[in-house]
């Protein structure tokens, strides 16, 4: 129930900062997504070019970077999907704050699957 | 006593609007477009992850001729097609709203979208014609470089 203590529904609570984390994540992704469009176009330059450039992403310092933009991506992806179940399923505005649980227990259990995954990559393992 | 305009009360199941606008309504085609897109990008994008960074040795083995096995398939030419202009577009559209949120002075939101608009349609042209005109086997190249097809 909203109160001067708890707040309305959304302000303050899990509504909120899902939106945040979603435009945070979304706008990191963006940003992203220009730069990689533009070293993949190294392919038209030369071979060399794209090997030299992409050969960066094989760094420490980017794969740890990997870890961040896979993390963003799919939060922005679980989320997404539970804004259409928000919009779209009967019961969504109703659980919206059961559904933002169930997107961090599906985070959680991804990020256990890749993190270990890239660090072997990362370090040869 | 007769009125020239009387009251009119629409049907109770007429749709109203919120703005005056008439025609199409592009904001709502707009947010249908970022669930529909959505969608098919949660597919394309994870899909993209998995065979890039999960798959063998993940991001260690990309380099030119990786890519260029990937691109001398059409599947893997129209995924990546698909996948470029629709993350560009629900990208762009949701910075879009991003500025429209946060920009405050028309003149500053015209110049930020002006330049959105710019970087989003210079990256999708630069991407499709790459995607396009991608050449496995470059003449001149370091053989060394290129995939087992060139040979």
């Amino acid at each position: 129930m909203a109160s001067a203590q708890s707040g309305t529904l959304y302000r303050g609570r899990e509504g909120m900062w899902s939106w945040v984390a979603h435009r945070i994540s979304g706008m990191l992704i963006f940003l992203f997504l220009l730069v990689h469009v533009l070293d993949t176009a190294l392919v038209r330059v030369s071979p060399a070019a794209y090997n030299e450039v992409i050969g960066h992403y094989k760094l420490l310092v980017f794969g740890f970077g990997e870890i961040g933009l896979v993390g963003a991506i799919l939060f922005h992806a679980l989320n997404g999907l539970r804004i259409i179940l928000v919009d779209f399923w009967s019961q969504g505005a109703r659980r919206q704050r059961m559904l933002l649980w169930a997107v961090v227990a599906v985070w959680i259990v991804l990020m256990l699957g890749f993190v270990p995954r890239q660090l072997m990559h990362m370090f040869g393992a | 006593m007769t009125s020239a305009s009387p009251t009119r009360i629409p049907e109770p199941t007429t749709r109203y609007r919120r703005t005056g606008q008439r025609g199409i309504n592009t904001e709502m085609l707009s947010w249908l477009f970022m669930r529909a897109s959505g969608v098919l990008l949660v597919l394309l994008v994870l899909g993209h992850l998995f065979v890039n960074l999960w798959l063998d040795t993940g991001v260690q083995r990309i380099d030119f001729a990786f890519v260029a096995g990937k691109w001398t398939s059409p599947f893997w030419q129209t995924w990546d097609l698909l996948m470029l202009w629709l993350a560009m577009i629900h990208g762009g559209n949701g910075v879009r709203t991003i500025i429209n949120d946060y920009a405050r002075s028309p003149r500053t939101r015209l110049v930020l979208k002006g330049l959105l608009y710019l970087a989003s349609t210079i990256t999708i042209v630069l991407g499709t014609l790459v995607i396009f005109t991608f050449d496995p086997c470059p003449a001149g190249a370091d053989p060394s470089l290129l995939p087992s097809i060139c040979k």
